[in-house]
């Protein structure tokens, strides 16, 4: 069996606020294979972004605390780790693509500055690197995510381009070291289709040229189904379901799974479903046992009392809900 | 023979800027049919929204006619008559900035009962209010909240009762669940279609989701910079798509079943951006972005002809079969 890139156990992430507690991320185990493509799909406020600034260890803390759980990085602790260590994850293992590249883009310097930053903070230790190979490097970077005419991007600032280059310029600093996860957030969400399918498959071609696995989060389900392998579903702070991509797609098993499929609408048509019932709990009292079970109508006394683990359907497919407690295979 | 509520003749709607003339809608025309929902598409910058503000009378057109039952009204609103302006409303697209933070819903919903005298004769402003909050599944406990107190889903709940309240025929509907989740959105969605048959509306339903508009709408247009490029009903638009923007759009959308799938034109790569409207390109101003680009696309700009009944485009691909 080999070691997973990055492994997550039994994390609980609460935020501190006036009022008490925000129990946000309530025990989420969650596993990347080295060179696989994995998604995360939820509603808005359900822990998404939470638990991948826990991953690069860039929660605000305080407000965050991080109650339990451990995050494995090549069987490493990331939460044990010292500064020189992490330093070390976030300069060449792992990287992120924010949702909003005009946020992500610092607008008082050119491109150029920024992205000689972002190369000479990450080039291998010890190797002393010229201002001509910091050039070269980024020319080369930004051809590489199709942008054209790089010498005069490199000049201008990230006002003077538009949504989508400026998301492209913000892979190409994410792709500039070698790195062996790369974390999208969402990184389509704030660009027109057009832009977004674009860019999409600019980062699907240069992970698959590169081997490098991917965690896409996103909430359009669509996205997913095309970029990745296997797929987790998020609920308030808990993952719901695990499967294979066409697993998930083919056969939703956790009744939030099958709320979210059934709400999206087709493009054959047929009317919108009627939505899920209800919405996310507040963390500062979140439900006991599942937290889906006050929107759910398959909710048994169970449901209440006890938070499900995961059940296995078939070796594909796992689903955190009571309903398939008697369905675990025998192994 | 439905009668038509709204004709858009020609409509044209410029900006003077500093950097030039934005020609954010540059002669447009359509039609919309009493209750029916007729769809725009179209990339953020292609002029939908202009299109809806013109309609419902925060910009004057700078030229061409807005014809509503008959009479011209391509005027600003504060010039309109009082009846029009009761008569048609607008659910805007980002539920947080369109109400007031500092009134309570209960303000939020009795202005527009207030405006137009509407709560003299039968029932007092606070019935009709629970009333309205009632009918878009809302507590009337609400009433006392701030719009900042509840939850994007519920506003934009609030939004749509807001414009609901001048019992209206004719609803602009600018967005409306593009900054909302999918199992929300389903439960607006849910909700509008029903207002729409139980009150015989009209909507002209403005959105970028392909997917979401075979679901609603009746007939589509799809818009870029601008202007027009095809115009069908909904079930002949995802089955025949001519218009090599509609493949471009149709093969951008991310799907969740091998059903839809097939619908989706292989062969078309979305690639480009949308050009500036400042700087609009000559002749055809897809022609830079087009993957069909014919010598004539830089230097004429193609008509919209009708390739069968009810199915217009604005392409020169189509020139000898458009009668």
């Amino acid at each position: 069996m080999p070691t997973p890139l990055l492994e997550i156990k039994d994390l609980h992430v609460w935020f501190s606020v006036f009022k008490g507690f925000l129990k946000v991320l309530d025990g989420v185990d969650f596993v990347v294979w080295p060179g696989e493509k994995v998604g995360l799909v939820g509603e808005m406020g359900c822990g998404k972004t939470t638990m991948m600034k826990a991953i690069m260890r860039i929660l605000l803390m305080p407000p965050a605390t991080i109650r339990k759980g451990e995050i494995f990085f090549k069987g490493r602790d990331i939460l044990k780790m010292g500064q020189g260590q992490l330093q070390e994850i976030r300069r060449r293992k792992i990287s992120m693509i924010f949702q909003d590249p005009t946020a992500a883009l610092n607008p008082v310097f050119k491109i150029g500055t920024q992205l000689r930053d972002v190369i000479s903070c990450t080039r291998e230790r010890g190797k002393s690197m010229t201002k001509g190979d910091i050039r070269r490097r980024a020319i080369q970077v930004l051809k590489e995510v199709s942008l054209p005419d790089p010498e005069r991007i490199l000049e201008n600032y990230p006002i003077q381009l538009s949504g989508g280059m400026r998301q492209r310029i913000c892979i190409s600093t994410a792709l500039v070291s070698t790195n062996e996860l790369l974390i999208a957030d969402e990184p389509g969400t704030s660009l027109d289709v057009t832009i977004k399918d674009q860019i999409l498959r600019l980062i699907g071609e240069v992970v698959e040229k590169r081997g490098t696995s991917v965690i896409l989060i996103s909430h359009s389900l669509g996205a997913v189904r095309n970029m990745t392998d296997r797929v987790y579903v998020m609920y308030a702070g808990s993952m719901v379901e695990a499967a294979k991509t066409k697993s998930l797609f083919a056969n939703p098993r956790h009744p939030y799974s099958q709320g979210l499929i059934a709400a999206t609408p087709k493009l054959t048509g047929g009317g919108v479903g009627k939505g899920v019932p209800g919405r996310i709990p507040e963390y500062i009292d979140p439900p006991t046992g599942c937290r889906f079970h006050p929107r759910c109508e398959h909710a048994m006394p169970i449901c209440r009392d006890k938070k499900p683990p995961f059940f296995e359907v078939n070796e594909n497919h796992q689903v955190a809900c009571f309903l398939f407690r008697d369905n675990q295979s025998h192994r | 023979m439905m009668d038509t509520v709204l004709t858009i003749d020609r409509l044209k709607k410029h900006f003077v800027t500093r950097q030039g003339t934005v020609k954010a809608v540059d002669g447009i025309s359509f039609s919309v049919q009493e209750s029916e929902v007729f769809g725009l598409v179209g990339e953020s910058g292609s002029g939908k929204s202009t299109v809806a503000y013109t309609v419902v009378g925060m910009y004057r057109p700078t030229e061409g006619k807005i014809i509503y039952r008959g009479k011209n009204i391509g005027q600003e609103s504060r010039k309109r008559p009082k009846e029009l302006r009761k008569d048609i409303q607008i659910v805007f697209q980002d539920p947080g900035t369109s109400l007031n933070p500092r009134r309570t819903i209960r303000q939020i919903l009795e202005l527009p009962l207030k405006v137009h005298s509407l709560s003299k004769d039968d029932k007092k402003p606070l019935e009709r209010v629970e009333e309205l909050l009632e009918m878009v599944q809302l507590p009337p406990s609400y009433m006392y909240k701030y719009p900042t107190m509840i939850g994007g889903g519920e506003r934009q709940m609030v939004g749509i009762a807001r414009a609901l309240a001048t019992d209206p025929s004719f609803v602009i509907l600018d967005e409306p669940t593009s900054a909302l989740d999918v199992s929300v959105q389903a439960k607006i969605i849910d909700m509008l279609i029903q207002f729409q048959k139980k009150f015989k509306l009209a909507y002209l339903f403005i959105t970028h989701d392909l997917s979401l508009m075979r679901n609603v709408a009746s007939r589509i247009a799809i818009m870029y910079l601008g202007k027009i490029c095809e115009v069908a009903l909904a079930s002949e638009f995802f089955e025949n798509p001519l218009h090599p923007y509609t493949q471009m759009l149709l093969s951008s959308i991310h799907v969740i079943s091998d059903e839809e799938e097939a619908l989706i034109p292989k062969k078309v790569v979305s690639r480009g951006e949308i050009p500036s409207p400042v700087n609009v390109p000559p002749g055809c101003s897809f022609h830079l972005r087009c993957p069909k680009k014919m010598d004539i696309c830089s230097e004429k700009d193609p008509v919209m002809g009708e390739v069968s009944k009810g199915h217009g485009v604005r392409c020169h691909l189509y020139d000898g079969e458009a009668g």
